[in-house]
């Protein structure tokens, strides 16, 4: 059954063949980013120690490209760069508070425990 | 007694239709609170594994060492498989991506085209993700190989702290930790690939060009985009860190 009284489609979601041919340039754009951050990080998983870096260095790095990841299809392939800022802080703020806090709560005791056990 | 109760507003201040809020629709924005509260989920798994990777800081594995097998060979490539079905998934967004693109374009060829290629890297990352459980489980050799070659719920000798003369077995956690966060994620892909598929046939039928336009196929899309989402923080955090 229509329902005439919801509006079912997002305004302007639609687009012509020329700007569907710019939309699907940046596509393969990401896509290549994202192979490339891929194979930068298996790689620098597998020889991060003949390289002689220190671990944490290592370990920001990998959670740094993650994060790059996570932007890129969020924003891009998932369309939130293209929404409302405000639908956009709505989504994600709430979500990162949260988390950090959780994350902050946990690692705290974690290390403590760690200290505690050995 | 006119308080603010009986007061007129306009239908424009009430949303009284006209335009919806932040101009999404509802189903899209369904699909993103939907996703919010799983992605709470999976961000509670994901900090309880870096909880007990920190607890256990000593004897804690280290992914790499463990995940070095590849199908229909015995060479030690460290990561590799893992690396392939992190690109494996990286694809099936892309072409997702293609066929929400080709929706808002109504070309009903291309968006059959690009979800049926969803489907099919769904279906072989939920194949890799077999392999992967089952040599976890048995070792690269089957039920006769040493079980010392891989790590398993109850053996694990892989800790950081571990040399012949101090044999730590790492925590169970490690192996727990990996079968229920790979399973929770394996079994969203598996629920994505069915639900790829019955949109998919919708689109063959002609549905959404009935409908006059192609949102299904978007909302999907953020469903399947979320599954990718997911496994790169878990490549990162179960596999690299």
């Amino acid at each position: 059954m229509k329902r005439d009284d919801i509006i079912e489609y997002s305004l302007g979601a639609e687009h012509s063949e020329e700007a569907g041919k710019a939309i699907r340039k940046k596509i393969w754009f990401v896509t290549a980013i994202l192979s490339v951050v891929t194979v930068l990080e298996v790689l620098l998983g597998v020889y991060w120690t003949s390289m002689g870096l220190e671990w944490w260095v290592v370990k920001f790095a990998f959670i740094g490209l993650t994060v790059l990841k996570a932007g890129y299809i969020v924003m891009v392939f998932m369309h939130l760069g293209d929404e409302r800022k405000m639908f956009k802080y709505f989504i994600l703020l709430p979500y990162a508070v949260f988390i950090l806090y959780l994350l902050y709560l946990l690692f705290t005791e974690a290390v403590f425990l760690s200290e505690v056990l050995t | 007694m006119a308080g603010e109760v009986t007061k007129i507003i306009d239908q424009k201040t009430l949303w009284g239709g006209g335009r919806s809020p932040f101009s999404v629709s509802y189903g899209k924005m369904m699909m993103w609170f939907f996703l919010i509260s799983d992605a709470l989920t999976f961000g509670g798994l994901l900090a309880s594994l870096g909880f007990m990777k920190h607890k256990y800081v000593d004897v804690w594995p280290v992914s790499e060492q463990i995940f070095t097998h590849f199908p229909f060979t015995h060479a030690h490539l460290p990561l590799l498989y893992v690396a392939f079905m992190t690109f494996i998934l990286i694809v099936s967004s892309v072409t997702m991506v293609l066929a929400v693109e080709a929706g808002h374009r109504k070309d009903r060829k291309n968006v059959t085209f690009w979800l049926f290629l969803t489907v099919i890297g769904g279906a072989i990352f939920l194949g890799s993700q077999a392999w992967e459980w089952s040599t976890f489980i048995a070792g690269p050799d089957g039920m006769i190989s040493t079980w010392a070659d891989n790590a398993t719920l109850t053996q694990n000798f892989y800790g950081r702290g571990f040399t012949a003369d101090n044999p730590i077995l790492a925590p169970v956690q490690y192996s727990q930790f990996f079968f229920f966060v790979t399973g929770f994620h394996g079994t969203h892909v598996l629920s994505g690939v069915v639900i790829n598929l019955i949109i998919l046939i919708g689109v063959m039928q002609g549905k959404y060009e009935k409908v006059g336009h192609y949102e299904m196929v978007e909302k999907v899309g953020l469903y399947w985009h979320f599954i990718d989402l997911v496994w790169v923080f878990v490549f990162t955090f179960y596999y690299l860190v």
